[in-house]
């Protein structure tokens, strides 16, 4: 373990004293087991205390389980601030704007499905295109099109054709950010996104045919409609280049614009303006913009799955969205303060938002349970459908953690890890992997992430979330 | 030494070197594609001029490799070759650059996607006699 500058609070809570670091505003709180955070990177603890130095930020500087040391905030981290003296900063939501993940809940058992994977996973690698290097989208999107998914996300997608709108319902924000404003997207983001919606990129994204192994909690699963042996879907994609193109921009833009306001930087890529200026209010449009590019995207790709698994089976398969949850945002929410009701500007890298039961976010049919809360595991590796609760509205400003959290660089992994090999170590287990090259899965191999049920165990244990279903893959498309 | 690479858990991150500040910025394009192929595979049928102005040396960096990622998104390309002429006047550092390759093919091999170029690290700094450019990537 490096030398780490934390103090445990409780079981599970550690924190970085305000003393750690000149110019922190709060104290910064890191959210860990006691064997986890052996693996916490001094870097990390660093970014946590860089966060603290942003003004306005409220209660806590805070990173969850699955942190790592990312630029800017910590991978994990989560920040809300003042919409009076606080900041947002392109830095605290990613490159990936509303890089997301959603499930969608199949009629299939799996013995429905057995023998059959490999012919699936084949045909949804066929049918969702990566869109990376010369491979392209199956869509044509014009100008006016474009506009509109920046605009209107998933409601462009279900007006034309892609998903249902009862869809709608069931993602974060309704697939359709208020606030949005494509004109504050500049042509080099319109350029890269034009030809990439409904594509599923590179790097840590996929889909994947799961399996309902184990249900926790079995009000709050009767509510997402799951059971155990059922056969489910997962699709995990961001903003594509539109996205990346977006945070280039702004972050560039807000580095003068910390400069102009006089917001000392400990870490540029934090560069950040008053929610108040004009540059955060035209980062937050372009931001909103990417965001709904990615359900857009999400949509669009979740039609092509029901349609392979309709195309598959001879037959329309009920295919309903469980949820779909962002894990790159900053979003303006109400939150208790000191027991006051208080607009924040909640800013989540890589944490999920995990609202309470009877939150007006959450759609009228899980009300009563939560909001669900998606996690993908690493490629091989099982993943989690837990539940907000009101222990994290208190907590971590309605948030938790997004995943495992890489231990191990790409590099690293290359060298110690042979994607040939665990392609065929995953295959003797039952799950079979399709993907562009071989070094695409070592580089995501499952041993270069965290155990996700030691994450996930913690933020059970802290009640910031509450398990309800443990889903196993059956097969993957890597990007 | 062009550049080396350093380790970093999620992200990629290299230091490059030149003994003008333009032969750095050359070195770090050729440190940050080198992630996305081989560019022994690469040839240099095509070429993109680069214009670029900033008002600091790390922001003309951010730039030009940020430049460089979207080229390459946008045009379908993948390049192996740099040229770079950086001048200084009023207080402003102009770019004048040229980036060479060719279309991107299944047989280039191209196995790396990198997001964006990044602030966090971000430095241009000159030692006695070379200059050092450190970049973060985010892949």
């Amino acid at each position: 373990m490096a030398n780490l500058n934390v103090t445990k609070v409780s079981e599970d809570i550690y924190e970085v004293p305000q003393a750690a670091k000149p110019g922190m505003n709060v104290p910064g709180r890191i959210f860990l087991s006691d064997r986890l955070i052996q693996g916490l990177e001094s870097g990390a603890v660093e970014q946590v205390a860089n966060m603290a130095t942003l003004p306005g930020i409220q209660k806590y500087a805070m990173a969850m389980p699955d942190v790592h040391i990312g630029y800017g905030f910590p991978i994990g981290g989560v920040g809300a601030f003042d919409m009076e003296k606080g900041v947002i900063s392109p830095g605290g939501v990613g490159f990936d704007i509303n890089c997301g993940v959603r499930l969608l809940r199949s009629e299939l058992r799996h013995e429905d499905i057995a023998g059959k994977t490999n012919a699936i996973i084949d045909l949804l690698y066929k049918e969702v295109p990566s869109g990376v290097g010369s491979e392209s989208s199956k869509l044509r999107v014009n100008d006016a099109v474009l506009t509109e998914v920046f605009n209107h996300g998933a409601r462009w997608a279900v007006e034309n054709g892609y998903g249902v709108k009862e869809d709608l319902e069931h993602c974060e924000e309704n697939g359709d950010m208020k606030g949005a404003d494509a004109s504050k997207v500049s042509q080099k983001a319109r350029a890269r996104g034009k030809p990439q919606l409904g594509t599923l990129g590179s790097g840590n994204h996929f889909l994947e045919i799961q399996v309902v192994e184990k249900i926790y909690d079995s009000v709050a699963a009767k509510a997402f409609g799951l059971e155990e042996g059922q056969v489910t879907v997962m699709i995990h994609c961001g903003s594509r280049g539109a996205g990346h193109q977006i945070c280039t921009d702004y972050v560039r833009v807000m580095e003068q614009a910390a400069r102009k306001y006089g917001i000392k930087l400990y870490d540029r890529q934090l560069a950040c303006a008053p929610l108040t200026s004009k540059e955060a209010q035209d980062y937050y449009g372009a931001m909103a913009a990417g965001a709904n590019y990615a359900w857009a995207n999400r949509h669009v790709i979740a039609h092509w799955v029901r349609q392979a698994f309709g195309k598959f089976y001879g037959r329309d398969l009920k295919m309903d969205l469980v949820y779909d949850v962002a894990h790159n945002v900053a979003k303006y929410e109400e939150h208790d303060v000191d027991g006051e009701k208080k607009t924040l500007c909640v800013h989540r890298k890589g944490a999920t938002r995990a609202f309470a039961p009877g939150r007006k976010e959450v759609p009228a049919a899980y009300r009563d349970a939560g909001q669900p809360v998606i996690i993908p595991g690493s490629m091989g590796s099982a993943s989690y459908v837990l539940v907000g609760t009101q222990k994290a509205m208190e907590t971590t400003f309605g948030s938790t953690c997004h995943g495992a959290g890489r231990v191990m660089s790409r590099s690293a992994a290359l060298k110690d890890v042979r994607g040939a090999e665990i392609q065929k170590e995953l295959a003797q287990r039952g799950i079979t992997v399709v993907a562009p090259n071989p070094r695409a899965i070592a580089e995501e191999a499952p041993e270069v992430y965290k155990d996700i049920d030691a994450v996930v165990d913690v933020v059970d244990r802290l009640g910031i979330s509450k398990k309800v279903a443990r889903l196993v893959p059956l097969a993957v498309a890597k990007g | 030494m062009d550049f080396k690479y350093l380790e970093h858990t999620a992200d990629a991150e290299f230091v490059a070197y030149g003994r003008t500040m333009d032969e750095a910025f050359v070195n770090a394009a050729r440190a940050m594609c080198g992630l996305i192929v081989d560019p022994a595979k690469v040839g240099a049928s095509e070429a993109r001029e680069i214009s670029l102005t900033a008002g600091a040396p790390e922001d003309l960096l951010y730039d030009w490799l940020s430049e460089l990622l979207y080229l390459a998104e946008v045009d379908y390309l993948v390049f192996s070759q740099f040229e770079v002429k950086i001048t200084k006047s009023d207080g402003e550092y102009s770019l004048q650059g040229r980036a060479s390759g060719e279309k991107v093919r299944p047989d280039h091999g191209v196995s790396l996607h990198i997001k964006a170029v990044t602030y966090h690290d971000l430095r241009v700094e000159k030692r006695d006699n070379y200059y050092e450019a450190q970049v973060l990537l985010d892949i």
